[in-house]
């Protein structure tokens, strides 16, 4: 057994980053390269009468501009990706530019390409367009109204999809239950923030007909699938490169127009194109997260037994569809409304809905956040009206650890699980009843403490690709990785998932490092290049280690399947005599007669003396395609005090206890979850997305916009159990999302419970100063909910 | 309009023909290919960009390059003439990144408020990176990187003062 794997040795990414000598996407420069810039829509509903770029053409340096007109003829539009089935979605066309109509401010108009970033940016201002406004509708329920301003004249009442999901008997157990609880909860929009903003370099060779594109993505066989879609360029004539990439939380999944403009007009015009959005546009163009307005219930019995639970969401989907926005709130979300509790019935209906405003589509958690929170909502109002310790509510309802494969009423099957274990780690780090006790004591104080426990179980680790495909994802799910051996033994695997801060070049390395028995800088990860990695499904839902890790690992033993092979016949031996020790294959009993992996890639490479029918060479592909999902849990605590003469909510203290089974290098776990954490505190507490009535994003730039700063977020202690999963070798599963999972609820449930003797029953996220402190002044009056 | 400056950029004399509009950080990234400038927003929030500017951090999308004529620019890059700096090095023990994109900033902010308050307390990091932000972190291992360098330097100044 190798001896790196759940060591938490320092990251091999980070010599370049911490020197400067990354290269992300905007840092590519090229001979000849000519700059975009992008018009984008001041109106967030409006006809366009006209788009006249006479000027612009004419302005120093500009070398083209292109419109909605221009283009529509050569390419085709933005695809949407994730066609759920059997909710009669809708998905009308997204161009690339608009040439008739804008659906939020933000959508692009027009590009113009010049000589330098200033006189690309200064060209737009001498764009003219003359616009006929029209009514906005930026709130999802209302904008499914029958009344409601219509963006797309095939969608009638903006509904682009109605999804259902039903297990057991939801209606029957409402109406026999002896206790039942509802909530409207708003879980607002919130923009991802990713720190490097979207880029994308497009190289055009127009004798070899070859087109390079680097790109800020999480998935770039992904980008060359569907860049060859939307510039009718055959794929194999598109060669991807995700370089050094500052961060996604899913917004760099999807495919945008952006970067197929600037590929079609490296192609028009035969130099290389770079753009580069800044904040504010990154603001309005890159997709944003959540937005539902869902309507809840759960109801049970009175001594705490949870028996059904029902939901109608309304999930905005902004101006158009993007690529897996239709999956996010329904295969994502839907059929995760049991979470880690036993709930024999449930019943779902989702609602998406185009809204004039910035496209929604997966951001951190994607549809799980939003599932997990509804649900921990519910159980704690549940708690509360039976007069019971929300943390016993919980561990009433827990799927028990020998139940497992569990099957849930939406029809998923749960791989492995222990929830109460990590309930009662969590526990016992805060001690529960010393703070239940502190808690009494300090409201004699007229001090306001809350504590808030949440147990969640998510789904990721995506896929299989059979489910994949039946649930109308556009593409596999599988994962992939080459791993080559060099004459002098050091090691290269291609991988097909694209880190992108998540530290898949030292955690991979340390599985193929264990395997061959090498130090681990003989072995380096490539990532992010459709020309040298094998076809991968991209970095997203938690999936790379659990899926891209196994194939990693199998290629690797299929690697060294191989090398003992040559071992044998090198030794005159036979394999099964063969024994792997200290980095040899050594005969055993013969302690001399041993060949090193190093020996044996020299071998296999010269070929001088291979077995008969051996091919030469060490390297070998794997592609893994998982049996399920995986489903990571645990349980997380915070405690809050409430200023209530402000409304400021101060974090005591953040537990997480964490179930990813076992961890490959605890380092990178732990840096996972504390980011994740963080994202959702900001959730909890100051991040919101605002649009006015006329569908203006109000929070367009980093002033407006409430980035958690590292003043505003507490210390998270973390803790961990260790159940593996049977679905993939590694035993592995996810960790890049739950933070953002399991946090929300936590916070919030906190310091509602700080709130509780005031008369507060439900405030919506995120809990700022004001909302709180008039929540307060309300609940005085008896004027709770 | 262009002007003809000269600016002393990780100790090497650069003269450069800029535009009188043109941001530091631009004229570092796009013409000087010190790429390891950042730039991350519009609005000097978020901190991606910064360097030193005479030994000071400072946000280099909000400083014209004619301002800082004649001035001592240290990048990233610069850092560290041989090896790295104990922050650099503390960056990289702590965990202290992953996208690593706001790491330049923030490194070079460390390194200003290290030489401001060599012994800082955790409240003291972390107000002290108020005009920094980070997506990934959570700042947790950036605030114990930062502590860890400071004590590096510390002992390392004391090793200095035997010698």
């Amino acid at each position: 057994m190798g001896t790196l794997f759940g060591s938490g040795i320092k990251r091999r990414e980070d010599p370049r980053l911490i020197t400067g000598h990354a290269t992300y996407t905007d840092d590519v420069k090229l001979p000849g390269l000519t700059y975009a810039a992008i018009l984008r829509s001041t109106y967030a509903h409006a006809r366009l009468k006209k788009v006249n770029v006479a000027r612009a053409k004419k302005a120093p340096g500009v070398v083209a501009v292109y419109t909605g007109a221009d283009v529509k003829e050569r390419v085709n539009p933005v695809p949407c990706a994730w066609n759920v089935p059997n909710c009669d979605l809708k998905t009308p066309p997204h161009p690339l530019l608009a040439h008739e109509k804008v659906r939020y401010a933000g959508d692009g108009i027009a590009m113009v390409v010049a000589e330098s970033r200033e006189e690309a940016r200064d060209a737009l201002d001498l764009i003219d367009v003359e616009y006929e406004p029209l009514p906005a509708v930026v709130d999802p329920e209302m904008a499914a109204q029958p009344k409601a301003p219509q963006l797309h004249a095939e969608v009638p009442s903006n509904v682009a999809f109605t999804w259902n999901v039903a297990g057991g008997d939801a209606d029957k157990a409402f109406a026999e239950a002896a206790v039942k609880v509802d909530l409207r909860i708003v879980q607002q929009r919130l923009q991802p923030t990713a720190m490097e903003p979207r880029a994308a370099v497009a190289s055009f060779n127009p004798g070899a007909g070859q087109l390079t594109l680097w790109v800020t993505s999480q998935n770039p066989h992904i980008h060359r699938f569907l860049c060859s879609v939307m510039l009718k360029v055959p794929e194999h004539r598109i060669r991807v490169i995700a370089p050094e990439v500052g961060g996604g939380f899913g917004s760099k999944i999807p495919a945008y127009a952006d970067e197929a403009l600037v590929c079609f007009a490296a192609m028009d015009l035969k130099r290389p194109v770079k753009w580069t959005e800044d904040r504010s546009e990154n603001y309005k163009a890159t997709i944003h997260g959540r937005d539902h307005v869902e309507y809840v219930e759960l109801c049970g019995t009175k001594d705490g037994a949870i028996t059904g639970l029902r939901a109608k969401v309304y999930a905005g989907l902004g101006g158009y569809a993007s690529t897996a926005a239709p999956g996010i709130p329904t295969i994502l979300h839907g059929l995760m409304y049991s979470g880690p509790y036993t709930i024999p019935n449930v019943k779902g209906t989702v609602y998406g809905v185009y809204t004039t405003t910035t496209p929604v589509d997966a951001y951190r958690g994607a549809g799980r956040p939003e599932a997990t929170y509804l649900l921990e909502r519910l159980v704690n109002l549940y708690a509360r009206k039976i007069g019971m310790d929300p943390v016993e509510l919980r561990r009433k309802n827990l799927i028990a650890k020998d139940k497992f494969p569990y099957t849930v009423a939406t029809g998923i099957t749960y791989d492995s699980g222990d929830y109460q274990a990590a309930l009662d780690k969590a526990l016992s780090i805060l001690d529960y009843q010393a703070f239940r006790a502190e808690q009494a004591k300090a409201r004699k104080q007229g001090r306001y403490l809350g504590v808030g426990v949440t147990t969640y179980c998510e789904i990721c680790g995506l896929g299989p690709s059979q489910v994949a495909g039946a649930v109308g994802f556009g593409g596999g799910l599988y994962d992939s990785a080459i791993v080559r051996v060099y004459p002098t033994g050091v090691v290269r695997a291609y991988i097909g998932g694209k880190p992108h801060g998540q530290g898949e070049e030292t955690t991979f390395a340390q599985i193929v490092a264990d395997e061959f028995g090498i130090p681990i800088e003989n072995v380096e990860i490539v990532a992010g290049d459709t020309e040298a990695t094998p076809q991968g499904w991209g970095t997203y839902g938690s999936r790379t280690t659990a899926v891209c890790g196994s194939a990693v690992k199998i290629a690797a033993q299929r690697v060294k399947e191989k090398a003992k092979k040559l071992a044998a016949h090198l030794l005159e031996a036979n394999e099964a005599d063969l024994e792997w020790r200290d980095g040899k294959f050594v005969v055993r009993g013969s302690p001399d007669q041993a060949k090193s992996f190093a020996d044996l890639a020299l071998m296999a490479n010269v070929a001088w003396n291979m077995p008969a029918g051996t091919e030469p060479g060490l390297e070998a592909t794997a592609f893994f395609d998982p049996s399920n999902f995986v489903f990571p849990f645990g349980a997380h605590i915070c405690t809050v005090e409430v200023v209530v003469e402000t409304g400021q909510v101060k974090i005591l203290r953040y537990i997480a206890v964490d179930d990813c089974g076992p961890q490959i290098n605890p380092m990178i776990v732990e840096g996972q979850v504390h980011g994740g954490v963080v994202q959702g505190v900001g959730e909890a507490l100051q991040e919101i997305a605002v649009y006015d009535e006329d569908g203006q994003l109000l929070t367009g730039t980093m002033m407006d916009y409430a980035v958690p700063k590292a003043s505003q977020m507490p210390k998270i202690e973390t803790a961990h159990t260790v159940t593996p999963t049977p679905v993939n070798p590694l035993g592995v599963k996810g960790i890049g999302e739950t933070g953002t999972i399991a946090s929300p609820p936590t916070v919030v449930n906190a310091v509602l419970d700080a709130l509780a003797p005031l008369g507060v029953v439900h405030l919506d996220k995120p809990l700022t100063p004001a909302r709180v402190w008039a929540a307060i002044q309300n609940g005085k009056k008896g004027g709770a909910r | 309009m262009k002007q003809s400056i000269t600016l002393t950029v990780n100790g090497t004399d650069r003269a450069v023909n800029v535009e009188s509009r043109a941001l530091l950080a631009y004229v570092l990234r796009d013409q000087l290919d010190l790429t390891g400038t950042h730039v991350g927003c519009d609005t000097s929030q978020c901190g991606a960009c910064t360097v030193l500017l005479d030994g000071h951090a400072v946000k280099s999308c909000t400083l014209l390059a004619v301002q800082v004529e004649g001035r001592a620019i240290t990048t990233i890059e610069g850092l560290s003439a041989d090896g790295l700096h104990p922050v650099q090095q503390a960056f990289w023990e702590k965990h202290g990144l992953q996208c690593g994109f706001c790491t330049p900033g923030m490194i070079l902010t460390a390194v200003d408020l290290l030489s401001q308050n060599p012994d800082p307390s955790e409240a003291e990091i972390r107000h002290g990176l108020e005009g920094n932000y980070c997506r990934c972190t959570g700042y947790q291992n950036i605030v114990a990187a930062i502590g860890a360098a400071a004590a590096a330097l510390r002992s390392g100044k004391r090793a200095g003062a035997a010698a």
